[in-house]
């Protein structure tokens, strides 16, 4: 509850930070300082001491797992905003609101992350993309910029609506939006329950970006400012994976042999469509694009698996993800031309720059002692270990060995190609960021023990 | 003690070989510490060769049943003893090559060399698995910086190939991970995990996958002579004379003792394969013009040999893998040595373009010769004790089927082998000078040095190779007792 509270509030904090202060630094400090206040009391609230004592009538449900991925979450955008804060001033000049609309984001999550009904879930939804919809279009002069937010507004309303009326039959055959009193049992699935099912999986399908439901993706992602993308690619799409995942373990688990078909076609297909397009792309922001359904194929798999590895595999998978995205667009930001080329010869250049970023992506893609790896390990040993899915399995396996081509595309053309790679003004402080982010991602990889002992300790 | 030691040293060293600035110090740094590391592996085998030396274990990931357990068992400690030979070797016989960039080289390389330790000590599979991409990755970045012209494409290649193999074993890895008893990575528990002999059917060929891209046997060979010919040559020795071995000993620890009964059922079909894979390589290599090639194919011959001997399961083809394993691996850094020297004085490895050489380099000449006839196998050089054994235990084989077959198709290699190698010495050492190879130079001190210290061992292996043939039996009766135990009767 702290965290919900606190994030709302602070957005408004952070609007009116914008009549008061037109300092940037000011206001990047507010935010900052916000931040730190909401893993503070999120942390707070783990070990149990809730600032908030509010009667939610049992419409949200607080356990060890939501909350250390609001930890994780916060956490990110903490290092987002240190790395790439100064990057959003650069985007227009209205900086405090789009740090409101951030903890308004950040609120959603927090809902979606403790959901207990199915209002809730959609609230929370809601309330993290709407912001997102205007974060899209912020560069109001670009019209690749008003293009994306339009199509990703259209195209999320129309994914609202599949929600709604998934939730409404749901609501019709069961009679309840409670997560318990709908928790089916393995014979009741009626027409209009399966109907809903099917609505709900569509829609969150969409949120996560998963085939066939990623067209928007690509285009949304190049469109957005690149300091959105980087935003809306990482913190977000986990916490829609994290609501994803409660949805279906907790309401519908017990069905899972009747659905677990469709989830798994789904997950296949996110992952050769993800990454079978992202090895075509010239620019490598797209290409992140691209890699970014791809590695939402994977976070499928804990859809797929529905066990404890899974659940753990996807804590782990959203925070090795979402530093590693970071730090890759932190870097990308900070160059002058997107494309592949435009990355050659960055390491004697910048050789800070190029081995952080090396570093990302050998995690990206999965390499030992990067905490990507220990993310693909948890997430094929969860499929392993349901049994039933070793197909897809292998189909992700191959798939990983594909996103290989064309993360070290970048590594190549930074180490070995010729070139002159332009990019802005670094400043030491960046650099050390990165190389604090790079050390997280290779402390994980070797210690990833550290992060899961807090799963344990909470739960 | 031991083990964690032949790991940290080449670790470390690498990551502080980054951060030092002159050429000259960055190549002595390294070669210091390759001697500290072939020093304690000679320790290993002499003076500190207790079991509570040759054994570590902590806890790593406790929620995940792995531990840092690495230890030195007989073919832990061949292997252990040839790469912490090769890599001196190899840095005293490239002294005189300069490299742009020099400390990430020699960075990279003793990283190479760490994760090649840690392959060959792990005894928790997770912890293999993390080693054995980690050998990989610096491979990756010395290939493709340093290597030839094509070099980006053929390493590309070569990384996408392993990677894929290296996954699916990750697939294998975890599947036996979860029938553990214990919900372990341990060895111990993999050999007590509950299989029917369909799983062990699939999953025999997860991991034989991985480890045939990495030896490499036929059909997954492609990438190799690309590979080696663009590499610098101080990769492609480090490639094929000590981590081609990480195939071979990966089916003797992981494959073959763990899936017994799919090793039996599937032995002649690997075996098939590696005959067609040696013939094959033996013809290509006879055709080939350039040098780097041609060792590049007589690998695979030799590798597809050992490989094979390893299937028809028997205490002397086993004794002879375990033995051959130490042997190709000093052999072909001879080789290459050979093929660095000709090329950085020439600026060639066609063998049209050469002759001769033999007048003006008598020095070279005669060390290329021991250890080309070395690698043919003649007698009173360490590969014929081996090459004997593993043909006695083919021949003897009382698993095989087709073991005459395969013994057959591997003499007819031998004599391949033959045939190409001399032709080769004839073409490049002997005959008549041309105005290219008039102007070679002997070779200089460092040089002999190396050449002669590998000739050295070529002849007491060959002369006499009981010390080795004990150190690596225990092995060999836990692999064999470990595979008769479930023989599908």
């Amino acid at each position: 509850m702290n965290a919900i509270v606190i994030s709302a509030i602070w957005g408004v904090v952070m609007m009116f930070s914008g009549i008061f202060s037109k300092n940037n630094a000011v206001i990047r400090g507010t935010a900052l300082t916000g931040l730190a206040l909401l893993i503070v009391v999120n942390i707070l609230d783990m070990n149990g001491t809730v600032l908030f004592k509010v009667n939610v009538h049992g419409m949200l449900y607080f356990d060890g797992f939501g909350l250390l991925f609001n930890t994780i979450a916060f956490g990110s955008t903490f290092l987002y905003t240190l790395l790439s804060g100064r990057d959003m001033e650069k985007v227009g000049h209205n900086l405090s609101d789009y740090f409101a609309l951030i903890f308004f984001i950040l609120c959603g999550i927090s809902i979606a992350s403790s959901f207990n009904t199915l209002l809730m879930l959609f609230l929370g939804i809601e309330i993290m993309s709407i912001p997102l919809y205007i974060l899209t279009g912020t560069d109001k002069r670009n019209l690749k910029s008003n293009e994306a937010a339009l199509k990703y507004f259209l195209m999320g309303s129309f994914s609202t609506g599949l929600m709604l009326m998934g939730i409404a039959l749901i609501y019709g055959a069961k009679g309840s939006f409670s997560m318990e009193e709908i928790r089916l049992g393995a014979s009741t699935l009626t027409p209009m329950l399966s109907a809903g099912l099917l609505l709900l999986l569509f829609s969150m399908s969409f949120k996560v970006s998963a085939a066939p439901f990623h067209f928007w993706t690509p285009d949304v992602y190049d469109g957005a400012p690149t300091v959105f993308t980087s935003f809306m690619a990482t913190i977000v799409k986990a916490a829609a994976f994290i609501a994803f995942l409660r949805l279906f373990d907790d309401s519908f688990g017990e069905l899972q042999p009747q659905w677990q078909l469709i989830v798994a076609i789904v997950t296949a297909a996110t992952l050769v469509i993800g990454n079978i397009t992202a090895v075509f792309q010239q620019s490598v922001k797209r290409m992140l694009a691209y890699s970014s359904i791809a590695q939402a194929g994977f976070m499928m798999f804990a859809l797929v698996a529905l066990n404890e590895m899974a659940r753990q595999g996807l804590i782990f998978y959203a925070a090795a993800y979402s530093v590693a995205t970071i730090g890759v667009f932190a870097v990308l930001i900070k160059m002058k031309d997107y494309t592949f080329e435009g990355f050659n010869g960055l390491a004697k250049r910048q050789p800070v720059l190029a081995a952080t970023n090396a570093i990302f992506l050998l995690s990206l893609a999965g390499i030992p002692a990067t905490a990507g790896f220990m993310a693909k390990f948890y997430m094929l040993a969860a499929a392993v270990n349901n049994g039933h899915v070793m197909w897809l399995v292998i189909v992700g396996v191959l798939c990983a060995a594909i996103s290989v081509y064309y993360y070290f595309r970048v590594i190549q053309a930074m180490y070995f190609k010729d070139g002159d790679a332009q990019e802005m003004e670094v400043s030491p402080v960046f650099k050390g960021l990165l190389v604090v982010m790079a050390a997280i991602v290779v402390l994980l990889g070797i210690f990833p023990q550290w992060l899961l002992d807090k799963l344990y300790y909470f739960l | 003690m031991i083990p964690v030691l032949l790991i940290v040293v080449p670790l470390l060293s690498g990551l502080a070989a980054f951060f030092i600035k002159q050429e000259k110090g960055v190549k002595t740094w390294a070669l210091l510490s390759t001697v500290i590391t072939l020093a304690v592996s000679l320790l290993g085998l002499t003076l500190l060769n207790k079991a509570a030396n040759l054994h570590t274990e902590v806890e790593w990931l406790p929620l995940l049943g792995s531990k840092f357990s690495v230890g030195l068992d007989g073919m832990g400690q061949i292997l252990c003893l040839l790469t912490a030979v090769a890599f001196p070797m190899i840095f005293i016989a490239t002294w005189n090559s300069s490299y742009k960039n020099a400390r990430s080289f020699y960075a990279f390389m003793l990283l190479s060399q760490a994760g090649l330790m840690g392959v060959f000590l792990a005894f928790d599979a997770l912890l293999f698995y993390f080693f054995w991409e980690l050998a990989l990755i610096p491979a990756y970045f010395l290939c493709s910086q340093w290597g030839g012209e094509k070099r980006i494409a053929v390493t590309f290649k070569f990384f996408i190939y392993t990677f894929v193999g290296s996954l699916l074993m990750l697939v294998g890895i975890i599947y036996l991970y979860l029938h553990t008893p214990d919900q372990s990575f341990a060895i111990e528990s993999f050999y007590k995990a509950v299989l029917t002999s369909k799983e062990q059917g699939w999953l025999f060929w997860l991991f034989f996958i991985a480890f045939a891209i990495k030896m490499p046997v036929f059909p997954f060979h492609t990438w190799q002579p690309d590979t080696y010919e663009q590499s610098p040559t101080a990769t492609t020795m480090v490639l094929s004379g000590v981590m081609v071995k990480m195939g071979l000993f990966g089916v003797m620890r992981w494959l073959a003792p763990v899936l017994p009964m799919a090793t039996w059922l599937n032995g002649d079909t690997v075996g098939l394969l590696c005959v067609i894979g040696m013939i094959y390589a033996s013809l290509i290599a006879m055709q080939q013009d350039d040098l780097k090639r041609l060792i590049a194919y007589s690998s695979i011959a030799h590798v597809g040999l050992m490989c094979m001997a390893i299937f028809v399961t028997s205490d002397q083809a086993l004794q002879g893998v375990m033995i051959q394993m130490f042997n190709h691996g000093i052999n072909i850094i001879g080789m290459w040595i050979v093929v660095e020297l000709i090329e950085r004085q020439l600026h060639t490895r066609k063998i049209s373009e050469l002759g001769g050489l033999a007048q003006k380099a008598p020095g070279l000449a005669i060390m290329l010769v021991v250890v080309a006839l070395a690698n043919v196998a003649l007698p009173l050089t360490n590969a014929f004790i081996g090459e004997f054994l593993l043909f006695s235990g083919v021949f003897n084989s009382t698993v095989s089927k087709m073991s005459y077959v395969f013994a057959a198709a591997g003499g007819i290699t031998i004599i391949l082998s033959a045939v190409y190698t001399l032709n080769m010495i004839q073409r490049v050492f002997f005959g008549n000078t041309n105005t290219l190879t008039a102007g070679i130079q002997d070779i200089k001190f460092n040089e002999r040095f190396v050449l002669g210290v590998l000739v050295i061992v070529i002849l007491v292996i060959g002369v006499y190779p009981r010390p080795f043939l004990e150190l690596t039996q225990g092995t060999v009766d836990t692999i064999l007792s470990r595979m008769v135990i479930k023989h599908p009767s």
